[in-house]
């Protein structure tokens, strides 16, 4: 999944994190330099000195637009002129109760599930087998992440054009199958473009799950594949038994990854179908862009922003709470 | 990671780009302050429309001694989002482009563009009714360059070969389609992915099914409850019905790449497509000979609804106007009528960068095709604006995407009106 907006709601969300998290008390020992106090007061201003850069693109970059938005939310703005008409709820009530924005949460989450009913297993399988010992294992491992390294954009005009009807390449191989492709082409036939649009952000961030997965199999010591094997387990039930379960962190991290990145999702629909047709694949994102920089309705839009906001907070907070708990719960 | 670099590129670029704007700033505050400097955008970054313009401005200069004109051309949707960002911090181009109606008013309402009607009275009269869309409360504040209208290209070979003649009445025009189709052509191509293709078949059914006058009090009061508002929905939906567009054509763009809906009929995939006065300018670019569809480029009005009220000759179009910013010096109200001059708009036609508005300058056309435009628009009884930029943007929007829901079936001719009724009451 996009991992383009991860940074900012990760560092949003660190607060459920650490408070859930450490047991009551103090959190660390005092950390004092041998020096005594003027130590710590250096220590202090070099910390200051050196975050501070930080903080202030922080700042103007991330605070201040969400302030902004959440600000311009209550008013009615249509981009420029001074920002007087406050009318309270309403922009949230417009956005509520807009069939299109409900719809849009909607495709959001049926993107949040299906990411994670088929490109998990998907990705596991894949991971496993790539974790065997095999000829030309690093060129397959180098094909697979090619797709997530591709800017998004890029990849969207690509599949575009292989999806297109009649002349897409798409097309062709389902019609060289003796099968018949949809008339409205898959982008153009509203019952399928959520699918399209679904399988190539599959295709685009599968690479990403693999590497995840890869990485944490490499964790997995040689010792715990030795004694299964002389405990008599099969290489299946190796996999099954011992190795996914002690690839858990990897695999909940990952789907936290997953979840935000298809709450957010944004690049990859705009390019390849703008949220249509008929509306057939709008997310919140692309809800939000349309409201703002094209009709204008700045204050309808800040209040999307917002709801999005809101929902990817609160997903964010009961995974941290309820799942990813166990793997940040001090060992012991 | 990604995130951070982005980041930290995003950063720099902010930051290079708030020292550019400090900068361009300090030059504005100076304009204002002694009128000797002003700034002009516009959107010919291509020969020779930006070399004509650069003499333009060195001309104005030369006959205006120690008046400055700082000319910026730029790609035409990098000018809308820098005049965004140009309205959203009051910090303008002394001289823009205005699209008129209701994007306009928003703009006057809010005080950030000059009132012409008494600055540049005489060219307002020369330009005649053409005027009518960049007015508001009778007030004019845009002088109209350019005015195109939209209506049905075709390539004449395909009609040869099936045998069909441009048809005058809404059923010609299914019949043409018909007998196109028999003969396994496409007829129609249509960019329904970018919305606004699709509205204009709503805009002209509109058109041909109201008078003018509930037209005209519609764009006023913004009520649309007129039965005929619903009949051009009914129009569209029967057009639809006998599906004469190109596969996918829900998600084709309009203009982008050889298999949008003007690449289509460029490359001879096509026999037709509804679109505005540009099409042949764009159908050049989408060809690798340059030629688009060549001397096989025809043209006819969009037919007649039978039982609609509206006339049959009106017209719907739109164009782009010289603007001035509430802010500018006066000298900037001189370049505008300088640019609405016989001369600049004789070069304008010349040099085909666009159908130029001053009559006098009309006969400087010189592609026939955008020559017989010119005569059609004329010929009009009036030329509807667009309804999209005559509602304004957020009407506008609304009414574009539930026009393409009636083109994919998801809506009634009803939807469409209610769609557009709520969002002018939201307006408020």
């Amino acid at each position: 999944m996009s991992l383009s907006s991860v940074a900012t709601t990760a560092a949003g969300t660190t607060g459920p994190d650490d408070t859930v998290a450490s047991p009551p008390g103090p959190r660390r020992p005092p950390r004092r330099g041998p020096g005594g106090g003027a130590g710590s007061w250096r220590t202090r201003l070099e910390i200051a000195v050196f975050v501070a850069p930080a903080l202030v693109l922080m700042g103007l970059f991330i605070a201040w637009p969400v302030v902004s938005a959440v600000r311009m939310s209550f008013y009615r703005w249509r981009g420029f002129g001074p920002m007087d008409d406050f009318v309270g709820l309403r922009n949230y009530e417009r956005v509520l109760t807009d069939d299109v924005f409900t719809q849009a949460v909607g495709h959001n989450f049926v993107i949040v599930v299906l990411s994670i009913l088929i490109q998990l297993p998907l990705g596991l399988a894949v991971a496993l087998l790539l974790n065997r010992r095999m000829r030309g294992r690093g060129v397959v491992r180098t094909l697979i992440f090619v797709p997530y390294v591709v800017a998004e954009v890029i990849a969207g005009v690509i599949w575009f054009q292989l999806l297109l009807p009649e002349t897409g390449v798409a097309d062709g191989l389902i019609g060289a199958v003796g099968l018949t492709p949809p008339d409205q082409g898959f982008l153009g036939t509203p019952s399928l473009a959520l699918w399209a649009v679904f399988g190539v952000l599959t295709w685009k961030y599968l690479g990403l799950a693999i590497l995840l997965f890869l990485a944490g199999l490499q964790s997995v010591p040689e010792e715990i594949y030795e004694a299964a094997a002389l405990d008599g387990a099969s290489w299946w039930q190796t996999q099954v038994r011992v190795v996914v379960p002690l690839l858990g962190p990897t695999i909940r991290t990952w789907c936290f990854l997953s979840m935000i990145g298809s709450i957010q999702q944004f690049d990859i629909v705009w390019v390849l179908t703008g949220g249509g047709p008929a509306n057939a694949t709008t997310t919140m994102a692309t809800y939000l862009l349309t409201q703002g920089t094209q009709r204008g309705n700045y204050g309808v839009a800040g209040a999307a922003s917002v709801v999005l906001f809101v929902i990817g907070v609160a997903m964010a907070a009961l995974y941290q709470r309820f799942v990813l708990r166990r793997d940040t719960r001090p060992e012991g | 990671m990604r995130k951070q670099l982005r980041g930290a590129a995003l950063a720099l670029t902010v930051a290079g780009l708030s020292l550019t704007a400090a900068a361009c700033g300090g030059d504005d505050t100076e304009a204002g302050g002694d009128g000797k400097t002003i700034t002009w955008w516009h959107n010919s970054n291509n020969e020779p429309g930006k070399g004509f313009y650069e003499q333009v401005a060195a001309d104005f200069e030369k006959d205006n001694p120690g008046v400055d004109v700082e000319v910026t051309a730029m790609a035409h949707e990098d000018m809308v989002d820098k005049l965004t960002a140009a309205f959203q911090s009051g910090d303008m181009p002394d001289v823009y482009m205005e699209r008129g109606g209701g994007e306009l008013a928003a703009h006057v309402d809010a005080g950030l563009t000059r009132d012409l009607t008494d600055d540049a009275a005489d060219v307002i009269e020369s330009i005649g009714g053409s005027v009518a869309g960049w007015q508001v409360d009778d007030r004019t504040y845009g002088l109209p360059f350019s005015l195109g209208v939209v209506g049905v290209w075709y390539n004449t070979d395909d009609f040869e070969e099936a045998g069909v003649t441009p048809p005058t009445t809404m059923q010609e025009w299914e019949d043409a389609n018909d007998s196109l189709k028999e003969a396994g052509l496409t007829p129609l191509s249509l960019g329904a992915g970018d919305k606004w293709p699709a509205a204009h078949y709503w805009y002209y059914a509109a058109v041909r099914s109201c008078s003018e006058d509930v037209l005209t009090q519609a764009t006023a009061d913004l009520d649309f409850s007129d039965e005929c508002f619903v009949k051009a929905g009914e129009v569209v939906q029967q057009l639809v019905e006998t599906e004469p567009f190109n596969k996918g054509f829900l998600a084709t763009p309009a203009q982008e790449g050889a298999t949008s809906a003007s690449g289509l009929l460029a490359t001879g995939k096509v026999a037709s497509e509804l679109q505005g006065h540009w099409e042949p300018g764009v159908m050049q670019g989408l060809t690798d000979d340059g030629e688009g569809l060549g001397d096989k480029t025809g043209w006819f009005p969009f037919p007649a609804v039978e039982g609609g009220e509206g006339d049959p000759t009106a017209a719907l179009g739109g164009g782009d106007a010289w603007a001035v910013s509430a802010k500018a010096p006066d000298s900037a109200v001189d370049l505008v009528t300088y640019l609405l001059s016989e001369d600049v708009q004789r070069g304008f036609a010349e040099n085909d960068m666009g159908l130029p508005t001053v009559p006098a300058a009309t006969d400087a056309v010189t592609n026939p095709v955008l020559g017989d435009l010119i005569q059609v628009r004329d010929d009009a009884p009036y030329v509807q604006l667009y309804f999209d930029t005559a509602f304004g943007e957020s009407i506008g929007g609304a009414m574009n995407d539930e026009i393409a829901l009636l083109f994919a079936g998801k809506a009634t001719p009803q939807d469409v009106v209610d769609a557009m009724q709520q969002a002018a009451d939201e307006q408020g």
